[in-house]
């Protein structure tokens, strides 16, 4: 089986990939099906257990589109997948901004981080300008805003509204334009292939995210951070990032790592991703709201897509650059 | 041009409609919505469903928005907008154009308070609401309430910025027999101002 797989081209084994992501899928997808079928009893366990698959359905329904999403990154080709990923960016930072009060004064600092900073910093992954790519944002950007914001002459709550607006731009632009970055980056014997670390990057962190999920509502420990979030506790969370790093240890064949390499990245890649959420939690509860899309009253037209991408968001960055640095590419 | 125009709109603002209340329904109605940009026109009719926007004309502003030949164009070729003065011209009443509308069949979208805001809460409404609703006592008189049009494009700037935005649509209200005219108008305001935390 490994003799066959290993002696496919790079194209084909990427293929053969999604082959099997997508008849995984279409396994569940027609097992949650058929439970829908089930004929509901009498009982407040059987009404509970109905919830749970509809919320189970749910998170299916999110997982075929990121899958989709990604095949057609890769089938289309590197330059799409950037695009595909900017607009990814465009619509997060639309919903990060439109929970984060602004004033008219923060108009043409808006108009900058949408329609420069944004395309700018894609453009430098997708042409692999990578020394100006890292810094583009935290040193060059981390000026223009406020002086921006500046000029506009209102010194209302200045620090704050900028704060804001550059953790936008981290977030949604810096953090998701190190997706498509991986596509890019050049590794000895590895042409052909960066698909898979893409891959390997969200299959970690996801199935970290996950099992800390699922172990936090079998254990019903006390939360750590209760101000927080209501379910983040350590023990879960080891074991999250636990079973996300050995997960990552078997996945090294995919990658260009050796399985002790790829245990340390899926590790560097949960704990950032993992945490990232956390402080996504946190932002949230400080604008009052408990996710990014709908449940909120009176923002609409959202779909919680920031909710979805925020681990990814914060793992990217730091794994490309574990990868970067550690490999020196 | 116009579905160019939806296109652009949707990305940048999500242009969702709720419906609370009330079903978009093809009758006529006039639809009365809180102000604060002159994008809220654009706005309230990127919400609509395809089948209503057809038969649906905004109110705009004769001044702002027949200023340049191409706001003239869009108005007229894509909103099919009713024109008013907000100043008066001589005897002519201001209402004319909507109650030709209203008699031709189509429904209208009003910005009761007459000018934009920049204040949490809409100003007093004008009066017009309540004269046209004496003219045409059938027709369905519905609330909606704009969100965040206003962070979208504020006064004076040129380029829009991705904001989402939403306009809620309410229970329709009616004139009670014998109601005054400020109370209707009052009840009217709090209809509007009620939808923005549904």
């Amino acid at each position: 089986m490994n003799q066959f797989l290993r002696s496919l081209t790079p194209t084909q084994q990427v293929g053969a990939l999604f082959l099997i992501i997508f008849g995984i899928l279409v396994i569940i997808s027609a097992v949650a099906f058929l439970l829908t079928l089930r004929e509901q009893r009498e009982g407040a366990h059987d009404a509970a257990w109905h919830a749970e698959l509809k919320n189970f359905r749910k998170l299916l329904a999110t997982s075929w589109f990121m899958v989709v999403i990604f095949w057609v990154a890769w089938a289309a080709g590197e330059g799409v997948a950037t695009v595909l990923f900017a607009l990814i960016a465009f619509f997060a930072l639309r919903e990060f901004i439109t929970l984060s009060p602004t004033r008219r004064g923060d108009h043409r600092s808006l108009v900058l981080a949408f329609f420069v900073v944004l395309p700018i910093q894609f453009w430098l992954a997708g042409t692999e300008h990578f020394d100006l790519f890292t810094v583009f944002i935290p040193v060059y950007v981390f000026l223009a805003i406020p002086v921006v914001s500046a000029i506009a002459d209102d010194p209302e709550r200045f620090l704050e509204r900028n704060a804001k607006l550059q953790w936008g731009i981290m977030v949604c632009i810096y953090g998701m334009s190190h997706v498509p970055a991986l596509l890019l980056l050049d590794f000895r014997n590895y042409q052909g292939k960066n698909a898979f670390l893409v891959f390997f990057l969200v299959f970690v962190v996801q199935t970290c995210m996950v099992v800390q999920h699922l172990v936090t509502r079998k254990l019903k420990r006390p939360p750590s951070a209760p101000n927080v979030s209501k379910s983040f506790n350590w023990r879960s969370w080891f074991i999250g990032i636990g079973v996300g790093s050995f997960l990552g240890g078997l996945l090294s064949f995919i990658t260009p790592f050796k399985p002790g390499q790829a245990l340390a990245m899926a590790f560097v890649a949960c704990v950032a991703g993992s945490l990232g959420h956390l402080v996504m939690k946190a932002l949230k509860r400080d604008r009052g709201v408990t996710s990014w899309g709908k449940g909120r009253l009176s923002v609409t037209g959202a779909n919680g897509l920031l909710d979805r991408v925020d681990a990814l968001c914060f793992a990217a960055p730091v794994f490309f650059h574990s990868v970067r640095w550690y490999f020196g590419l | 041009m116009s579905l160019f125009l939806l296109g652009l709109i949707r990305l940048l603002t999500g242009a969702q409609a709720r419906w609370y209340g009330c079903p978009p329904k093809a009758e006529q109605r006039i639809y009365f919505a809180n102000h604060q940009s002159h994008a809220d026109l654009v706005m309230i009719w990127a919400a609509l469903p395809q089948e209503l926007r057809g038969i649906t004309r905004p109110i705009a502003a004769r001044d702002y928005w027949t200023k340049t030949p191409f706001k003239q164009w869009i108005t007229t070729a894509v909103f099919n907008a009713v024109y008013v003065d907000r100043e008066r011209k001589g005897d002519e009443d201001p209402l004319q154009p909507l109650a030709d509308a209203l008699t031709s069949g189509d429904s209208i979208i009003i910005f009761p308070e007459g000018t934009r805001g920049n204040a949490e809460e809409p100003q007093p409404f004008k009066s017009g609401l309540y004269s046209l609703t004496q003219r045409f006592p059938d027709v369905v008189l519905v609330p909606a309430w704009i969100n965040n049009v206003q962070r979208v494009m504020p006064k004076g700037e040129v380029v829009p910025v991705p904001i989402l935005c939403s306009v809620t649509f309410g229970a329709p209200i009616k004139l009670e027999p014998g109601e005054e005219r400020r109370a209707f108008l009052d009840r009217a305001r709090l209809a509007v101002i009620a939808l923005r935390d549904v």
